[in-house]
């Protein structure tokens, strides 16, 4: 049985579908005065971040609370981390809370995977290298789906450093996996090789960008630049920045945040009303809330309580000694 | 260049032990054109005789092993080896690892030179041959570094390490980065008269990689390692070697295009060996998905198309012989995210049945082959290959090639678990062990017959 959410591609169409809507009655919540709802009353729900993040940890951190949980939040600055404790032991110590559930950011791939075989709580990926970020890509399809309904044949042009994007790599599984036909854009440095087998297209310029329904700007990392994988921010934003000539009115903009304002994207596009970044980052909190409540207190018909996925699947055993 | 020879090796007296009859087993041996049911006896370190079955009547103080339902093979003979001793006995030192390569049929391996220490003066590869003399359970050599700590900078004292005992030279873990460099270690090869076993790898085009560049490492998200990394510097260090008039061995070869260097190079004459490893040979980038770091080694595991070319290669000897380069790691070091977790798995235990499941079984190499591959690693550095035929040394192992055994279900001899095949099943059981005519490991459950 998967008690966790590791990535997109674990995910039926159903299943996303099961969360998306659980997250449309959250939305009401959260119209409410009070924005709490017992569901995780006397559970705790731990946050583990070994990386430096705003929206995403703070979006956790309240979705937990509005769902009644205890929330312990741990950075990896000043913590036991710090003094060079294992993530296998800093998870065993966790463990001794009887949490419901772990959230985890990382810096490597693996490491939500590493924590779902060595804790018996629900664990959620909240972001792990490279690799992905599975509740990212569902609040951007939560996102889409509400401004535009049906996601079948929606054109999807995802453009920037996809090498470097967790982001990218859950958005091309979620966005693929509701009908929509994905293209990834960008600089043939950013784009990693074979990346086709994601099952998206890829162009190297943004030529053809108006047949695309959603304009999906990736952050422009600028520490990428120390690795020359592009000759100058210059030219990078002369090529593949979306601006005013560029977007056209009945596009829709997307960002994971937080925006390079005159590199990925001008300043006007930012505020224009195509830009759903604001919606992005607000549908954070009711999808996240979603993704616990189905992991821990969820099931539909026919299903255990936190159940995703087609398949149950053996985890890997622990090596012997 | 004259080579060393076998007197590189070294490892505790044994003593010659009681002579040994093995009765009525299959005799396989390519070099020796053996291929017949028969009895085989070791008696003073050497293939005494060779008898049809039932042929050879034991003396009182012969111990008798029945053969029947069992096949004998040359010893294997495992160019690549990590001891992690000095400096990481921790993970493994020479007597586990030489428990470890007796359990797997070895009769000899190489160690490779970067521990802690390096082996790259003389005072450190004389008291790890006076241990291997008083620890090695078979007969265990060792290189020493090509430059000085490995930095690729300044030869190591190679005419003093080859008059103390060096079996070659390396920088294994690191290529010799700079051309130039390795054009004066060929130079200089005319005096120290070992080979050179290189790793190589471009580090510019490996950059912070850490599996194969492909279609997994796209999806994983995962810095890849693209296979010009690799068959680049062969083509570099081939050509270098073939103006030299030097050479060299190529370790631990994993892509296809460099296959094709290896294949070039031969026809421009060069002097060229190479070894490939049984989890090139078995496996590909698909087992990374997992992102369990025993999938994770240097070079890394590439895409079926190279698997198969590595294949073809062993085959056809383009690839001369195996190699396990078995590398240990403690337990917590690989119990972590596949990004930084360190580069390298066990194999000692494991390189036959595992060859011997996936290549032989489908009828993708036939047993003959695979024991020849498997025999051959010392020829690359002078040591005569073992064989079965009488009168050569008895180097020999005993193997059941229809027994099954999940991998580290009963542990390993090996001080490290990071195996790529734990908890796979395998087909073929390494019963005994031969070396130098002494025996130098038993399976547990391998019935010891009565002395007649």
């Amino acid at each position: 049985m998967r008690k966790d959410l590791i990535q997109i591609d674990d995910l039926t169409r159903a299943d996303i579908e099961r969360i998306l809507e659980r997250a449309e009655s959250f939305a009401e919540v959260s119209g409410r005065e009070i924005k709490k709802v017992p569901t995780l009353r006397g559970r705790t729900v731990v946050n583990l971040f070994y990386e430096s993040s705003t929206r995403t940890s703070s979006s956790f951190e309240l979705a937990a609370k509005r769902l009644s949980a205890d929330v312990v939040s741990i950075k990896s600055a000043g913590s036991a981390v710090d003094k060079g404790e294992s993530l296998k032991d800093t998870v065993q110590t966790l463990s001794a809370y009887d949490p419901a559930a772990i959230v985890i950011r990382s810096p490597y791939a693996g490491a939500a995977g590493l924590v779902a075989r060595w804790s018996s709580a629900a664990v959620v990926n909240a972001g792990d290298g490279k690799h992905e970020h599975p509740t990212q890509a569902l609040l951007d399809v939560y996102t889409l789906r509400r401004r535009l309904g049906a996601l079948e044949g929606v054109k999807v042009w995802i453009v920037g450093d996809v090498l470097h994007s967790r982001v990218a790599r859950s958005g091309i599984h979620a966005f693929a996996r509701m009908g929509c036909e994905v293209t990834v854009c960008g600089p043939p440095t950013l784009i990693p090789r074979e990346v086709e087998a994601l099952g998206c297209g890829v162009r190297w310029s943004l030529e053809g960008i108006g047949d695309a329904d959603v304009v999906y700007a990736l952050r422009m990392q600028n520490e990428r630049m120390a690795g020359a994988f592009v000759p100058s921010l210059r030219e990078y934003a002369e090529r593949y920045q979306i601006d005013g000539r560029r977007l056209r009115p009945n596009q829709l903009l997307m960002h994971p945040g937080p925006v390079n304002r005159g590199v990925e994207l001008s300043g006007e596009v930012v505020d224009s009303p195509q830009a759903l970044i604001v919606e992005q980052v607000g549908s954070g909190v009711v999808v996240r809330m979603a993704v616990l409540y189905e992991l821990l207190a969820g099931g539909g018909p026919g299903r255990g309580a936190g159940q995703f996925g087609p398949e149950p699947v053996r985890a890997t055993e622990p090596q012997p000694a | 260049m004259r080579g060393p020879g076998a007197a590189v090796l070294q490892c505790a007296a044994a003593g010659l032990g009681r002579p040994v009859l093995i009765r009525g087993a299959r005799l396989l041996d390519r070099r020796a054109r053996l291929d017949r049911q028969g009895d085989l006896l070791v008696r003073d370190g050497e293939v005494a005789e060779i008898g049809p079955p039932g042929g050879l009547e034991p003396d009182a103080d012969v111990e008798v092993v029945e053969g029947e339902g069992l096949t004998a093979l040359p010893g294997f003979v495992d160019p690549h080896v990590h001891l992690r001793t000095p400096g990481r006995e921790d993970e493994e030192d020479l007597d586990s690892g030489t428990r470890a390569a007796a359990a797997g049929g070895y009769c000899a391996i190489l160690a490779m030179p970067n521990t802690d220490p390096v082996v790259d003066s003389a005072p450190v590869l004389r008291s790890l041959l006076e241990r291997a003399r008083e620890e090695a359970r078979i007969p265990t050599g060792f290189l020493a570094a090509v430059t000085r700590g490995q930095r690729g900078e300044q030869l190591t004292e190679m005419a003093e390490l080859a008059d103390c005992g060096a079996a070659g030279f390396t920088d294994d873990g690191l290529p010799v980065e700079r051309a130039g460099v390795l054009r004066q270690a060929l130079q200089y090869q005319r005096l120290a008269e070992r080979v050179l076993a290189l790793h190589e790898e471009d580090p510019s085009l490996s950059g912070a990689g850490a599996m194969h560049e492909g279609e997994v490492s796209a999806v994983l998200g995962v810095a890849g390692i693209p296979s010009i990394s690799e068959s680049t510097m062969i083509a570099r260090d081939a050509a270098i070697a073939g103006y030299e008039g030097g050479r060299i061995h190529v370790q631990h070869v994993s892509a296809r295009d460099s296959v094709e260097a290896l294949e070039a190079a031969r026809a421009a004459g060069v002097a060229v060996t190479a070894e490939a490893t049984p989890h090139h040979l078995c496996l590909t980038d698909e087992c990374v998905r997992t992102l369990d770091a025993n999938f994770k080694m240097n070079p890394p595991l590439r895409a079926a198309e190279d698997r198969q070319a590595l294949v073809d290669a062993l085959r056809s000897g383009v690839v001369d012989c195996v190699a396990t380069d078995h590398a240990p790691h403690a337990r917590e070091e690989k119990e972590q995210p596949f990004e930084i977790a360190p580069m390298g798995v066990t194999g000692l235990e494991t390189a036959f049945a595992a060859l011997h499941t996936r290549l032989v079984l489908p009828g993708l190499l036939d047993l003959g082959t695979l024991a020849e591959r498997m025999s051959a690693g010392g020829a690359p550095f002078g040591i005569e290959p073992p064989t079965l035929a009488p009168g050569a040394d008895a180097d020999l192992c005993l193997v059941d090639l229809d027994a099954e055994w999940e991998v580290g279900e009963a542990g390993y001899e090996s001080r490290s678990a990071n195996c790529a095949f734990a908890g796979q099943r395998l087909t073929g059981v390494v019963r005994m062990t031969v070396a130098k005519g002494a025996v130098v490991y038993r399976e547990r459950s391998f019935a010891i017959g009565a002395v007649a």
